[in-house]
């Protein structure tokens, strides 16, 4: 097994020895314009030789040092970038890659002791990854001079943000707090309250879950020309697609969750005499709360879609589906990744909301324990 | 399940009935407009009966979804003069048609984005690198509403010259590959630490273990992922026929019946589109439960 004595990345790091190699030789070439610029090829043959010398070190610190290396090259070659690029650009390109590539490896397989240590490498490895696309991304659009009607570079996409904030504001306000977050709140409102009258009636639970989880799994979207015609272009009709969207995936969860509490500790509230309403407070449905969470989870991202999607069928002119939607007619695509980065951010934190919200409520459940 | 028939027949009754009953007062504010303008005054009976026969209702009754849905199928197709009995190919009037059109693109992109996102979880689960780095976003991107960006995938490819039925399986692709991968990783982790050793003790190559141990031993999540996978897919496909104003397609019979006001067309097409989900979540319970059996694995 010689595979398992090598060091993690140094295929990677070989493909990278070649690419700078390439860089360097294509750079003798007289090239009208468009070369890298020597600082940022000096930098990534220094990361190179750092990535030789930890071969023998293997020190967190010697890698520290090379990412620093690369991240220096691979924004040299961003500054002063000019569309026609000489093909020496497109080396570099590739090294800039593979070094990242060949970073990424070695950190993962770092050995650490420290229990810190770790954390903080399941932090930075995906943001280096995160940060390697984003600087394909933009170095590839702009490098390759991509049309911005097909594909914006990122800081184009950032300076559009930056520009047109007040707008942005509006349409999340219009498609998120009054569209998706009051559907929302009615809609899981209502599962809820239809599953504590279900739960009371065996034969209502018996016959309202098969049909609940049947629609759970439907295109309700497809409800969203028909509210808007019964409700409006206002967020009103958005607000009746989400309630629809979220309703039976929150209703089965709620259900099931009711079921939860074993048997054993429904014998002991009876032992005490509780009444259902007892019962149902102290022992049922704080037991259900991992499963109400879960369906608040799922429905957190069922909202914006909804939200969204019905915004396509008509709306008024604002909204993040008609920024969306009209942006695309317009070939305005800088906005339309600017709005779909802002839901994006919307949802993934209204999702980390309710998930820190979880952790509190159900800090006993053993999904949340031992962490 | 034998003795869940009686309550789900009868919710599945009682919401029939809630329909109706909510037909005849949402629709009668037209009828009554109606009658007012050519001065005669409704009774009851009529009220009733004119609300469940309008042409254009705000809520169509069932019975009218159900015509609506006969017709545009089998009575077109048998008798329409395009229909598959005089041409010998699908109307491009009747449901059928348009269904094939959204099942075609939703299925070759959940073949698609299924196949690609088992082969990244491969890739994660045994790469540590990639484990590290692509994991987080994959789970991240659960929580974001990814739809969002399939007009504009459908617009710039149009632009780019791809048309038809690409574009809209690459957004069911991307919808449906997220679940997939999450799913996978979790299955082909499911080993324990005892099953793993047994493996080494047999000298198993990481190939074999991957083969004997792990695949197997992911088929319940597999499964798991793929119906979540499908909803996805069917939902991705429908949604992409909106921006174009697609000409074929379930979504465009919600869009061309939003624009014209025919509200039972798109009940019409929003039942088929329930049927069509339904029909493939099934088959892949079925199969899911054909497989499970074979390897032993009863639920």
């Amino acid at each position: 097994m010689t595979g398992e004595t090598r060091q993690p990345g140094w295929l990677q790091g070989l493909a990278m020895l070649l690419a700078v190699a390439a860089t360097v030789v294509l750079m003798m070439a007289p090239a009208p314009q468009g070369d890298p610029q020597l600082l940022a090829v000096l930098a990534l043959i220094g990361a190179l030789a750092l990535g030789a010398l930890d071969l023998r070190l293997r020190s967190p610190w010697v890698l520290a040092l090379m990412g620093a290396l690369i991240a220096l090259g691979a924004s040299g070659m961003l500054a002063d970038l000019r569309a026609p690029v000489a093909p020496s650009f497109w080396a570099m390109f590739l090294a800039v890659w593979l070094g990242a590539w060949m970073l990424e490896e070695r950190l993962a397989n770092l050995a650490l002791r420290s229990e810190i240590g770790r954390r903080i490498m399941a932090l930075i490895v995906p943001l280096i990854f995160g940060l390697t696309l984003l600087w394909l991304w933009e170095a590839g659009v702009r490098g390759g001079n991509v049309p911005p009607v097909i594909l914006p570079a990122p800081t184009d996409i950032a300076a559009r943000m930056a520009g047109s904030g007040t707008t942005l504001w509006r349409d999340f306000h219009a498609t998120f707090v009054m569209g998706a977050l009051t559907g929302y709140a009615m809609g899981c409102g209502a599962a809820v309250l239809v599953a504590l009258a279900v739960d009371r009636y065996d034969f209502l639970r018996r016959g309202l879950l098969p049909v609940g989880n049947f629609a759970a799994a439907l295109p309700i979207v497809g409800t969203a020309p028909i509210m808007v015609m019964w409700f409006g272009f206002g967020w009103q009709s958005k607000a009746a697609v989400v309630v629809a969207m979220v309703f039976f995936p929150m209703l089965v969860n709620t259900v099931q969750g009711l079921l939860a509490s074993e048997a054993i500790q429904r014998d002991l509230m009876r032992t005490y005499s509780a009444s259902h309403r007892q019962s149902l407070l102290k022992l049922r449905l704080p037991a259900a709360m991992p499963f109400i969470f879960n369906g608040l989870k799922i429905c957190s991202t069922l909202a914006l879609i909804g939200a969204i999607v019905a915004e396509f069928f008509g709306s008024p002119t604002h909204g993040m589906g008609f920024r969306i939607s009209s942006g695309v007619g317009r070939l305005q695509l800088d906005m339309v990744w600017a709005t779909i980065v802002i839901a994006a951010i919307s949802g993934s934190s209204f999702y980390g909301i309710l998930a820190a919200l979880e952790k509190r409520v159900t800090f006993w459940h053993p999904s949340q324990r031992g962490r | 399940m034998r003795g869940a028939l009686v309550p789900v027949l009868t919710v599945v009754a009682v919401i029939i009935a809630i329909w109706y009953a909510a037909v005849i007062p949402v629709n009668s504010q037209w009828v009554l407009d109606q009658a007012g303008r050519a001065g005669v005054e409704v009774s009851t009976a009529e009220l009733v009966r004119e609300t469940l026969s309008q042409d254009r209702p705000r809520l169509p009754a069932p019975h009218q979804v159900g015509a609506e849905m006969w017709n545009s199928t089998f009575v077109e197709e048998w008798r329409g003069p395009q229909g598959l009995m005089n041409t010998g190919t699908l109307s491009p009037r009747s449901l059928f048609w348009h269904a094939w059109v959204t099942l075609s693109a939703t299925l070759v992109g959940f073949g698609i984005g299924t196949g690609l996102g088992i082969l990244l979880a491969v890739g994660i689960v045994h790469n540590r690198a990639m484990d590290l780095s692509v994991m987080p976003w994959a789970i991240a991107s659960q929580t974001i509403p990814i739809i969002a960006i399939a007009p504009m995938i459908i617009v710039v490819l149009n632009a780019v010259g791809v048309t038809g039925l690409i574009p809209k399986a690459i957004i069911s692709a991307y919808l449906s590959f997220f679940p997939v991968v999450v799913g996978m990783v979790t299955g082909l982790r499911s080993p324990d630490a005892m099953q793993l050793d047994l493996m080494k003790t047999y000298n198993a190559s990481r190939p074999e273990v991957f083969a004997k141990l792990r695949w197997p031993s992911s088929m319940p999540y597999l499964f798991a992922s793929l119906k979540v996978g499908i909803a996805a897919a069917l939902i991705g496909a429908i949604v992409g026929e909106l921006p174009t104003g697609a000409v074929a397609g379930l979504g465009a019979r919600l869009l061309s019946g939003s624009y014209y006001g025919q509200t039972i067309q798109i009940w019409a097409a929003l039942f088929a589109a329930a049927i069509v989900a339904a029909g493939m979540v099934a088959i892949v319970g079925a199969i899911q439960r054909y497989t499970l059996r074979r390897m032993g694995m009863q639920q």
